[in-house]
């Protein structure tokens, strides 16, 4: 038996280190916790607690601007999202089976919008809606958030593609479907998991982006986290705590719902193959 | 009919082939990511580069007059200043981030397996919230009558309140928040991968813990940590939105400088020219990041 | 104590849970100074377990583990005079030969000189000299192997630790290294114990082997008193082919008791489902402790007995005493022998190993079964309790 020394040692341990972790993580949830509490505060100016109030959620839906800037940014996430997944996919496919002149020189920039930093792929996307005299607006957005998000989605395929067995669609080509027939029925239901991978990564970059959208989004037409970092200096109000309050409830039981949902199907899916035997 | 030339004609005939086959495919496949590569990423940035040698006229457009004056502007000490602390925050930030993340990656990779990836999504969910609504609680909780101050004051650590606001030190956190968990991920990632036997074969051969993982733990898992050093630095570097959010207008850094050229004040050549110099830093981390990758290719696989 | 003090090793009642999973259960073994040791059994049985617990990797739930006498416990693995050669080397990617082998001396202060001094004699032991700049991903498997061994040999250690570290390399590598290892054994004469479950690999270098099933010894003896004498049908049916007969000893009609270096031996008659033969047994006192009863007992005693197949005879005609027969199911020639099935009139199917083919009988002929007595060994069933 380990000595009660050795013993007491690692408790030391794991409970330092477990203190450590709680520690770390309230660090990174103290302000959303914040931002919990206030939106619940009867006060305007959000120093101090004033009393219990849902007028920030009545506000919310009744009269307030802000929603509007979130289903903007849901639309044009969702747009990008699209865009991103059809040209990454098709593109990843594409760069993998075909060599052609400019191959090499279009895998490394692939690169570029991930490593550079994003106010200068912001700057020169301005400067090319400028030259090519595209008004800034929601366009500009989405052709920009397409920009950053293709490249995340190529290499999200890249990945898959490359653990998966080719022989397959050489195997339905071998049957007599044609390229296209073969793409359709047999090779984008294998992508499927990078696609959704692929779309969950695009629709996030774009919904949180600020910088890049800060550049091209015209005077008019803007994302809700560019409203926001435009509120911040004057003092945002207390609605929009509300609204992300509710964002954030919305994603956790995203969560929830999903694992359940995961749950779920793979019942569904044992007891459907498990019907055939 | 000699055997080379009808290997020839054979060939040319297997060319035509070819290009029926292949070249209508790899137009549509490989076509609009090549075609949005070149117009939407190379093409702006050799005209950031072309814009940066030229001249402002005097409405904020671009005068096609080669010069180096806006790289010479760049040398000016209040320039300069701002370059060097931008710097000089962005490298706080990633020292620290390190230190905060890797004790909490090595605690989460010596989880099981379950647990460890609902650690890690607590780690992401915040990730998910909108950073500025949380530099916007910071800013809340630092502010002179806000709820730190209250607490201190009422706890008597305090006579007045502090100027938590506006200082470098606030900017840090707010760059702390926004970053910690890119520094978490590579991390997490490279510990979670390094073999067990390794720990042991230190332990077994005489080594203290602190020397294991001086010599054994931190080496094997350098390119996590160089990894995390440059998805933590780089944006540091060109981030403008934290300092604007919690610094006020008193903390300034190179994102903003840069912003404001072209946002505000109209400055595009001189703005394309300090977005040059955030380019070759991140350049030379490239590089450097590069190096240590090789090294490791060669000298561990 | 005193006797314990002998062992350079010595685990008494050692158990060790993984949760609530039983993986060792009340494990003794004395390790005399000098001896090559193997562990042996199926993957799962445990044997890695207890090695891990003598390094200091795994704590033991229960029981005493002591090296040269003096309890370990509460060591930790930086702290304890054994070494490890670990089953994928282990070898530390990013140093050199030079600085893996060194490691041992380094972490303990000892002057650059003398490390130097060391490991140029450990390069040599190992004949490696010449590889110092080398990384461990640029050498062959074999090449690995001598390092690791390098590294663990350099600290001095009191016992070297090996768990499986021949199950990387190919068959005529290994066995090249066996003969290698058993030399460096010897040579440097320092305690092994090694971690296996290829029995031919524990046959050619152990002096004992530990037989280990379900966490649990089921055997502890030298190679070929574990061969000809397997105690438990576990045994028997691990190490090497045999053929088990279940049964019931009745002591021979005509009572023989006749005494030999002072053993009484007795001849028995053992009936079984596949037929009825004859059995000479010592009775010694170990025989009865296990039984908890004495031989003679008039019921009748449940025990099995192994034979193994190149002991095993056939004829064609019965042979007095033994009453089995079957028929030749098929006869295989597998390289270096032929082996024959025969399939008993039970259905229970026996294996014949002949090193020349048997011209005289053909598949489809019936045959009687037949041994020496003395290639015979019995197996008591354990009485619980």
């Amino acid at each position: 038996m380990a000595s009660r020394k050795r013993k007491q040692k690692r408790m030391l341990f794991k409970s330092l280190s477990n203190l450590y972790a709680v520690l770390v993580y309230g660090f990174l949830y103290a302000p959303i916790a914040v931002m919990m509490v206030f939106s619940f505060n009867d006060q305007k100016v959000n120093y101090y607690w004033n009393g219990f109030t849902l007028k920030w959620y009545v506000k919310l839906f009744t009269d307030s601007s802000i929603v509007e800037y979130l289903w903007n940014s849901l639309f044009i996430a969702g747009m990008a999202t699209l865009g991103s997944v059809v040209i990454g996919t098709i593109g990843a496919v594409g760069l993998i089976r075909f060599e052609f002149r400019l191959k090499k020189l279009v895998n490394h920039s692939l690169y570029i919008p991930i490593v550079i930093p994003e106010i200068v792929l912001g700057l020169s996307l301005l400067l090319l809606f400028e030259v090519i005299r595209l008004p800034l607006g929601f366009t500009a957005i989405i052709l920009s958030h397409i920009t950053f998000c293709v490249p995340f989605v190529i290499i999200i395929m890249r990945g898959r593609l490359s653990g998966m067995d080719l022989s397959v669609e050489e195997a339905s080509m071998d049957l007599g479907a044609n390229r296209m027939v073969t793409f359709f029925r047999v090779t984008l239901p294998m992508l499927v998991p990078g696609i959704m991978s692929g779309a969950f990564m695009s629709f996030t970059l774009s919904i949180d982006d600020v910088i890049i959208s800060n550049f091209v989004s015209g005077p008019y037409s803007t994302t809700f986290p560019v409203k926001i970092l435009s509120l911040v200096k004057t003092g945002l109000s207390p609605e929009v705590n509300a609204l992300t309050t509710i964002m954030i409830a919305v994603i956790l039981l995203g969560l929830l719902i999903n694992s359940t949902v995961q749950a779920f199907i793979r019942k569904r899916f044992l007891t459907h193959i498990k019907s055939y035997f | 009919m000699n055997p080379s030339e009808s290997q020839g004609e054979k060939n040319t005939l297997a060319k035509t082939r070819n290009l029926k086959r292949n070249t209508l495919p790899a137009l549509t496949m490989a076509g609009p990511v090549t075609f949005w590569m070149l117009v939407f990423v190379l093409l702006p940035l050799l005209y950031v580069v072309f814009i940066s040698f030229m001249r402002r006229d005097a409405f904020g457009g671009i005068d096609y007059h080669v010069t180096l004056s806006n790289y010479v502007e760049i040398l000016q000490p209040v320039y300069l200043k701002v370059i060097w602390k931008s710097i000089k925050l962005a490298l706080l930030t990633t020292v620290i981030c390190i230190l905060i993340g890797y004790p909490l990656a090595y605690y989460i990779a010596r989880k099981p397996s379950k647990l460890a990836a609902k650690l890690l999504m607590l780690v992401m969910i915040p990730f998910w919230t909108n950073t500025l609504v949380r530099l916007y609680s910071i800013n809340l909780m630092g502010q002179p009558n806000g709820f730190l101050n209250q607490f201190l004051l009422r706890a008597g650590l305090i006579s007045k309140p502090l100027d938590i606001l506006y200082s470098d030190g606030i900017v840090v956190v707010g760059l702390l928040i926004s970053m910690l968990p890119f520094a978490i991920l590579p991390l997490y990632a490279s510990i979670e991968k390094l073999d067990k036997s390794y720990l042991e074969a230190s332990s077994d051969l005489g080594a203290r813990p602190a020397i294991t993982f001086l010599r054994v733990t931190i080496p094997l898992t350098l390119p996590g940590i160089v990894a995390a050093v440059m998805l933590v630095f780089i944006p540091s570097l060109g981030m403008y939105y934290v300092p604007e959010a919690l610094g006020g207008g008193k903390v300034m850094l190179i994102g903003s400088l840069i912003r404001n050229q072209f946002l505000v004040t109209k400055n595009w050549p001189f703005g394309a020219s300090l977005s040059i110099l955030l380019l070759l830093i991140t350049l030379i981390m490239l590089w450097l990041y590069t190096r240590i990758a090789k090294l490791d290719d060669m000298e561990v696989f | 104590m005193n006797e314990i003090g002998e062992y350079i090793i010595s685990l008494s009642n050692v158990d060790k849970y993984f949760g609530t999973n039983h993986v060792i259960q009340n494990f003794h073994l004395n390790v005399r100074q000098g001896e090559f040791l193997t562990l042996l059994g199926p993957s799962g049985c445990g044997k890695t377990t207890i090695l891990r617990m003598i390094a200091g990797f795994e704590d033991s739930s229960g029981g005493t583990i002591r090296v040269q006498g003096e309890r370990v416990e509460d060591k930790e693995a930086f702290e304890r005079d054994v070494n490890t050669v670990f089953q994928s080397y282990a070898l530390f990617p990013h140093m050199t030969v030079f600085d893996n082998i060194a490691y041992g001396l380094s972490v303990k202060k000892v002057p650059k000189s003398e490390i130097k001094e060391r490991v140029k004699e450990m390069l040599e032991l190992v004949q490696l000299m010449g590889f110092e700049g080398r990384k461990p991903a640029m050498m062959s498997g074999g090449q690995k192997q001598r390092v690791a061994i390098a590294r663990a040999l350099i600290n001095r250690p009191k016992v070297l630790l090996l768990d499986e570290p021949l199950g990387a390399l190919d068959l005529k590598l290994r066995k090249q290294m066996q003969i290698e290892l058993k030399r460096l054994q010897k040579k440097l004469n320092i305690t092994f114990i090694y971690v296996t479950h290829d029995q031919e690999e524990a046959m050619t270098m152990s002096d004992r082997i530990a037989v280990m099933n379900g966490g649990v010894l089921e055997q502890l003896d030298t190679p070929d008193q574990i061969y000809k004498h397997p105690k438990t049908k576990f045994v028997a049916d691990f190490i090497g082919e045999s053929n088990l007969f279940d049964g019931i000893a009745k002591p021979a009609e005509s009572i023989s008791a006749h005494m030999e270096n002072g053993t009484i031996q007795k001849e028995f008659t053992v009936l079984t489902a596949s037929g009825i033969f004859p059995l000479v047994q010592n009775v010694t006192e170990e025989s009865c402790s296990v039984t908890k009863e004495p031989l003679d007992s008039g019921s009748g005693l449940p025990l099995t007995v192994c034979v193994r197949p190149e002991v095993m005879k056939y004829s064609k005609c019965p042979v007095e005493g033994f009453s089995l027969s079957g028929v030749i199911k098929n006869v295989i020639f597998v390289g270096s022998q032929y082996r024959s099935l025969i399939v008993m009139d039970n259905g229970y199917e026996v294996r014949v190993n002949r090193i020349k083919p048997d011209q005289t009988v053909s598949e489809g002929e019936r045959v009687f079964l037949f041994w020496d007595l003395e290639d015979a060994s019995c197996i008591f069933q354990r009485k619980e309790g």
